[in-house]
């Protein structure tokens, strides 16, 4: 047992135990604080697979902008935190079996995979290439560099969109929301 | 010097492996121990910087500050230690108690976690991840998430509304402080904290890209939610804002965390704007690096402590105006020319030195001027609404 498969066992066994709670947590300020550290547990599973640059992506795209919005989404409707619903309903057998199956499936298919994987990943996947591989691909005419652009439209269309619906009407805010 | 610490390092995995555990778990083990001892004296620093800023903002306000406990008041801060630490720790009656307890965790943590990538001295670096830069914005996030979560749980509208608007200031901040570490990226090349104090080994980048410097001080400043813009803890508008509900040393936590922050955020524009370790001899001796390193920190630090102690407090409509009407905007100029100059700049040395630094003269000369067009707009705009005679009888005749 080398220290990279301990070390993966225990970030593998943290990330599923995490990614339980996020379903059966009762409350959902839990649930996405779970979230966080499943989201947590890829990151270093990232850094196992010897990739500090995902690894730290991971981080910065899942943790700092989709769980704090998560959070911030709950935070401010405040009845939805006191809600304690139950957390089955009566097709939880059926849902049970299917995703079941769909791990057996996931499964097969892996250790089909993992037989003909070479013995030590880390060497083969060489991040510090594939990086400035990347980076190049993203600026390079005849590779990606329309849709980077489409992209960065797209979120500038996103950022007014925002602003147009979160915007006080002019004239007045008078009737808005009464908090 | 390296030598020590590589030396320090070899005894210790001579005494493990000679214990009958395997080199492998020995050196994971040894990382575990160096990330225990980095966090330690990183937050123990804050005995001696809490100190420091009672001091000198006592001087800034012409008194003495702490000088009872201890010669010069240098126990003060052991003294408000013990205090919190036998304080009881209450708990609000709907709290959430899970969440209570762990947003200071998470504050702490996610300044303490800063120190891993920080170089303190040539080849004495916690990790040289290539793209350290970004992993100090992504940990500086779960400071926020930290602080949410504090006023979220506490069951309180006032720690809620303290929440909100340190939120709404943290996530601002971050945009003006991500643009302006785009240049030191643009200049170095890399987005390793290791590669951005090597690469200035001529010119400190203090010298390339003063705005960007003075942005991303600013903004520091502001996510730290110090100096003036510490309207999230205003004691006499929101009585302490998030941390109201906090005893004991769920406070102290909160307490600590701020400074250790601060103190974090000098030394961040000391690697990244001052050069760090770089200093004569600092190649040779490694220890005379990380003298100089504590030397530039020590600086901003004070320069930090210094605009706290001047400045008042602004509002928050004033923080929001000024970052997203100002600051980003110039961020993103300084952003757009720098990358512009440096490909102009083909020669290295003096040459690059006198470009960057004229285009930032330009640049700073044509904000003055937009500024002032600005103020003379809005001073003309609010002129005729001052000739309007008031209808209150200005009382100069009764007065004395």
């Amino acid at each position: 047992m080398t220290v990279e498969q301990v070390l993966f066992l225990i970030t593998g066994a943290v990330t599923l135990i995490a990614a339980v709670m996020v379903v059966t947590s009762p409350r959902l300020v839990h649930a996405g604080l779970w979230l966080i550290m499943a989201l947590a547990g890829m990151a270093v599973l990232f850094v196992l697979l010897e990739n500090g640059f995902l690894a730290v992506v991971q981080v910065a795209i899942y943790i700092d902008a989709i769980a704090i919005l998560i959070i911030i989404t709950v935070m401010l409707t405040r009845a939805v935190m006191r809600e304690t619903e139950p957390q089955m309903n009566r097709l939880w057998v059926l849902a049970g079996l299917g995703a079941s199956m769909l791990f057996a499936g996931l499964m097969a298919i892996a250790l089909q995979l993992g037989a003909t994987a070479p013995a030590s990943l880390a060497a083969v996947l060489e991040p510090e290439a594939g990086l400035e591989l990347l980076g190049r691909s993203l600026v390079d005419v005849d590779a990606f560099i329309l849709p980077f652009e489409v992209a960065s439209v797209l979120l500038v269309a996103a950022l007014i969109g925002a602003i147009v619906v979160a915007m006080v009407p002019r004239g007045g805010a008078s009737a808005q929301d009464g908090r | 010097m390296v030598d020590l610490f590589s030396g320090i390092d070899q005894f210790l995995k001579d005494l493990l492996i000679g214990l009958g555990l395997q080199p492998a778990f020995v050196a994971v083990l040894l990382k575990f121990a160096a990330a225990a001892v980095l966090g330690t004296i990183s937050v123990s620093l804050a005995i001696v910087l809490i100190w420091v800023e009672r001091k000198l903002v006592a001087r800034i306000q012409d008194r003495l500050g702490p000088n009872r406990v201890g010669p010069f008041g240098l126990l003060q801060t052991i003294a408000d230690a013990l205090k919190l630490l036998t304080k009881e720790v209450l708990i609000p009656d709907g709290a959430d108690r899970i969440v209570f307890r762990l947003a200071p965790l998470l504050v702490v943590a996610s300044v303490v976690a800063v120190w891993a990538v920080m170089p303190l001295a040539p080849g004495l670096i916690g990790s040289d991840v290539n793209v350290g830069l970004l992993y100090v914005i992504s940990i500086g996030a779960v400071g926020t998430l930290g602080v949410m979560l504090a006023g979220m749980s506490s069951n309180n509208k006032y720690a809620l509304l303290g929440a909100f608007r340190t939120v709404a200031q943290m996530v601002s901040y971050a945009v003006p402080m991500i643009l302006s570490l785009l240049v030191p990226t643009l200049l170095a090349g890399s987005m390793g904290m290791a590669a951005i104090v090597e690469a200035q080994g001529q010119f400190p980048f203090l010298l390339l890209a003063p705005l960007a410097a003075l942005i991303f001080l600013i903004s520091s400043i502001a996510e730290v939610g110090r100096g003036p813009f510490d309207l999230l803890e205003a004691e006499s508008e929101i009585v302490a804002g998030y941390h109201i509900e906090y005893s004991g040393m769920t406070f102290g936590m909160f307490f600590v965390g701020e400074f250790v922050h601060a103190f974090t955020i000098s030394a961040l524009t000391a690697v990244i704007f001052l050069g760090g370790w770089q200093g004569p001899g600092a190649q040779a001796y490694p220890l005379l690096g990380l003298l100089y390193f504590v030397l530039k920190t020590s600086v901003v630090y004070f320069i930090v402590i210094w605009v706290r102690g001047t400045f008042p407090r602004i509002r928050i409509d004033q923080m929001n105006a000024f970052n997203w009407k100002f600051i980003t905007p110039l961020a993103l100029v300084v952003l757009m020319v720098t990358a512009v100059v440096d490909k102009l700049a083909v020669g290295g040395g003096f040459t690059r030195l006198a470009f960057h630094l004229s285009a930032n003269g330009i640049i700073v000369l044509l904000t003055l001027v937009a500024l002032r067009v600005y103020a003379r707009a809005t001073r003309q705009a609010q002129q005729p609404a001052e000739e309007i005679p008031s209808p209150v009888q200005q009382p100069e005749a009764a007065g004395g």
